[in-house]
């Protein structure tokens, strides 16, 4: 049993939550993540560790509410238990003083692009952050952001806040006339990182990529989270879960996260029913 | 002495087995056979022939006093039955369902080779001791030796490392069991399907040895969690026992569209996510109505069954060689024939089909048996121009694993070989690190359950020598 320490409502359909999970707090390095287990019938689903601390023993996840787990999630408080939790697992981002740096973040993909931002600048990097959400109320952690990122850029689809536009339009104006930058991070919902390395493919700088299919174990088990990289099938959970972005078959992954759509519809659906009694 | 008295019975044949009737079985997930009742055990005990020199004992890879326990059953000592096959195998309930009595005991069972008669039903007859003890018996927590302050991580909680932990505990070692899954029991609990082995079963077991003391710690992935060189610091000894679990493809155009399985992933899915119970589970599966299954060996067989009770109408086994090659356990290719899975025999796929993201066709080519190839088994070669096809909404790879490579990648001076799986000394189970033992699936590649056990067993031996001289 791992106890949720503090919650947090981040946006209108995010949670935060700080879980005691000592061991794994320990180990963990930026760009890992876990699989969680809510109770005995509950399904394993992997989210990216937002932040960890060793001191405290705490490991931080943020998610965001799109089906039955999650919205399940949504319902725990502070002090209530979740069943399982694993990790940490995949591979660390590799850090290195690289130079220039552009992390851009998508929606949630801003809470678990913090730890990499983080680890950037601490090892030397100039870091420039993009980072974007559909409307300003979805935009999160704009403050922390700014205390660790040396230069912080926003946009919102609706133009509520920042630029009007996409990530995209910040990240390719920033390209025709900033300084070099030596390389990039993305983190966000597949269709912005795809779009994202459409982008950068014509300044030829490198993208890392996190990629979100559907596991399993996140073991190297199963082969549920197989992607298709530079034309070699890899496992996201073990060789993963970041790639370099301008090699990953990006139709398949968004094909393959469609998998269960009806029967999480189903689930959902009799979720919702349950809730409202 | 009574042993003059005693007269084997004439039965040619082993007494049957109730099963669930075909129609009903292959749509729910309940056990198929149902096991003997006490008279029926009596009767099959009686067909042994006690023999002096039983060779169904060295058939056994873990010795089994068979004769023994089976004359114990003869007697109606049933839990005294179950107490002896203990002393040697102390997953009885497990072996007597899914061990290769064919290949193993019954192979060489000296009654199986009079003309006419078939072996005694050994299997069966374990499996009737183990589960009576569970139902009646008194199941005795053995009194364990004074702790001897040494402590062992064990890796892995599949029959090998189920099998060191109870040995060690026994042995009075302080014993940690380190399980990367939720739940424990490896294969046994999220590869092979309830309708085989119940998992009530294997949890049974799995308590039984947390009751000796044995601290499970489940979600923890060594070689993440931990590495080998921390636990080194932590423990006197570490046994490895991490199973062949990476899925193999085939490596043919199409494989990644959706619907397109790895045997594991279908079977975790299925068994130890419990799938089939979706939506009350959470963890959802596709259910195929045209499902095709490429292998030939009990993965493969278990795919095929678990789909059809899954609610397909049609199921098909792809198989490179013919039927006698196959490597499945017999029974269970006769449980599938039965239920109706349709063989697709000197087949191998080429292609998968697809449409809009999905699977939605498999392309095939025959196959003809050449010469015998270094696993003595007659080398497929595909019949050129002999591709056909056929449509299918759902395709399962069983195709083989390979060991899991976790550890080793993390552990570069643990030796391995090419094929990735751990290298040990001949004559004790060491790696080539100091103080670390391994064995089961992770050592010899896919195997089987008695013998993982077995290594699980001789490796516990050798860290109860090894912490003795420490
Ligand atoms: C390595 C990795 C890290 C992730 N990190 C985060 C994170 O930090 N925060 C976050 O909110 N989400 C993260 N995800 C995605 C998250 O796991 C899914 O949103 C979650 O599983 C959805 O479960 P659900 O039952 O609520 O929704 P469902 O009803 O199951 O699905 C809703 C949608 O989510 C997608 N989805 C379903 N299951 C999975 C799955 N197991 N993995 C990925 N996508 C899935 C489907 O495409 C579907 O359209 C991550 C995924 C991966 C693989
Ligand atoms: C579907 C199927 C059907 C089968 N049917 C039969 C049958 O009928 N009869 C038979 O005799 N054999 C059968 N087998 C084979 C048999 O199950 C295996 O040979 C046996 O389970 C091997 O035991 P093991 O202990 O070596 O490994 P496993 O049972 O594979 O257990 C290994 C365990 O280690 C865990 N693990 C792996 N890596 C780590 C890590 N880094 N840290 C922590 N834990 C880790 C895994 O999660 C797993 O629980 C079948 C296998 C399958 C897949
Ligand atoms: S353990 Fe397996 S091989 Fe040995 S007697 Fe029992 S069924 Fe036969
Ligand atoms: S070889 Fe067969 S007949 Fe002889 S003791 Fe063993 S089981 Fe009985
Ligand atoms: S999630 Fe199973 S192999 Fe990656």
């Amino acid at each position: 049993m791992y106890e949720i320490v503090r919650r947090e409502v981040l946006a209108e359909d995010s949670d935060l939550f700080e879980i005691y999970a000592p061991e794994i707090a320990k180990k963990a390095k930026a760009g890992q993540f876990v699989i969680i287990r809510i109770n005995e019938t509950g399904e394993r689903i992997p989210l990216t560790l937002a932040d960890f601390d060793a001191k405290k023993g705490t490991i931080t996840l943020v998610a965001l509410r799109v089906g039955k787990t999650t919205h399940l999630l949504g319902t725990l408080k502070a002090g209530d238990e979740i069943l399982d939790v694993v990790g940490p697992l995949g591979n660390p981002t590799e850090i290195d003083n690289y130079g220039r740096v552009i992390c851009v973040g998508g929606g949630l993909g801003i809470a678990t692009i913090i730890t990499i931002c983080k680890a950037l600048k601490d090892a030397g990097n100039y870091v420039i952050g993009i980072i974007g959400a559909r409307t300003k109320d979805l935009l999160i952690y704009e403050d922390k952001l700014r205390g660790i990122c040396n230069e912080l850029h926003i946009s919102t689809d609706d133009g509520s806040y920042g630029h009007h536009g996409f990530v995209t339009d910040v990240l390719k104006k920033l390209l025709d006339e900033g300084d070099t930058i030596d390389i990039i991070w993305a983190i966000g919902p597949a269709i912005m990182m795809k779009f994202v390395c459409k982008t950068t493919e014509s300044y030829k700088i490198k993208t890392i990529v996190s990629l979100n299919p559907i596991m399993v174990d996140g073991t190297g088990m199963c082969g549920a989270c197989r992607v298709e990289v530079d034309g070699k099938t890899k496992f996201t959970c073990v060789h993963g879960p970041e790639f370099d972005g301008h090699k990953v078959n990006w139709d398949l992954l968004l094909s393959r996260q469609q998998m269960y759509l009806n029967s999480e519809k189903l689930s959902f659906n009799k979720f919702k029913e349950k809730i409202r009694g | 002495m009574n042993m003059e008295k005693r007269k084997p019975s004439k039965r040619k044949l082993k007494v049957e087995m109730q099963q669930q009737e075909i129609e009903v079985r292959i749509r729910n997930f309940n056990e198929v056979p149902f096991g003997y009742s006490e008279e029926q055990a009596i009767e099959e005990a009686k067909r042994c022939l006690q023999c002096k020199k039983p060779k169904c004992v060295e058939g056994c890879p873990v010795d089994v006093d068979i004769p023994a326990f089976i004359k114990l059953i003869e007697d109606g000592k049933f839990d005294k039955a179950a107490k002896k096959i203990k002393e040697k195998n102390s997953l009885p309930a497990i072996c007597g369902r899914v061990c290769p009595q064919e290949d193993q005991c019954e192979k060489v069972c000296i009654l199986g080779r009079k003309k006419e008669f078939e072996p005694v039903a050994i299997g069966r007859l374990e499996r009737f001791a183990a589960d009576w003890e569970a139902e009646h018996g008194t199941v005795k927590v053995p009194n364990t030796p004074p702790p001897t302050g040494k402590k062992v991580a064990v890796v892995g909680s599949g029959p090998a490392g189920l099998t060191c932990a109870f040995d060690l505990v026994k042995m009075g070692h302080q014993i940690t069991l380190f399980e990367s899954l939720h739940k424990a029991g490896g294969v046994l609990v999220y590869g092979i399907p309830e309708f085989r082995l119940p998992k009530k079963i294997v949890q049974r077991e799995v308590d039984y040895i947390r009751s000796l003391g044995v601290n499970l710690r489940v979600n923890s992935l060594i070689g993440k969690l931990y590495t080998i060189d921390e636990l080194k610091g932590k423990y006197d000894a570490i046994f490895l026992g991490t199973g062949a679990g990476l899925p193999m493809f085939l490596g043919i155009p199409g494989e990644n569209y959706n619907g397109v399985y790895s045997a594991n992933e279908f079977l975790t899915r299925s068994n130890l996510m419990k799938a089939y119970l979706f939506p009350e589970w959470d963890t959802p599966i596709k259910r195929g109505k045209k499902v095709a299954v490429v292998g030939g060996g009990n993965v493969a067989m278990d795919s095929a069954r678990t789909a059809l009770r899954l609610g397909a109408d049609e199921v098909y086994l792809v198989y490179r060689r013919s039927e006698k090659e196959m490597p499945a356990r017999i029974e269970e290719i006769e449980r599938a024939k039965e239920e109706g899975i349709k063989f697709m025999i000197l087949s191998n796929p080429v292609e998968v089909i697809g449409e809009n993201g999905w699977v939605k066709a498999l392309k095939c080519i025959k196959m003809e048996l050449g010469e015998p190839d270094e696993s003595g088994r007659r080398r497929p070669i595909p019949i050129p121009g002999s591709e056909f096809m056929f449509d299918i909404d759902l395709f399962i790879v069983a195709i083989g694993t390979r060991p899991n490579p976790l550890i080793s990648q993390t552990t570069p001076a643990l030796k391995t070989t090419k094929w990735g799986t751990i290298v040990v000394q001949e004559d004790v189970p060491k790696t080539s690190l100091d103080g670390v033992y391994a064995g089961g699936d992770i050592v010899t590649g896919a195997a089987t359950v008695i013998l993982a056990m077995g290594a699980g067993k001789e490796a516990a031996k050798a860290i109860d020598e090894y912490l003795k001289k420490k």
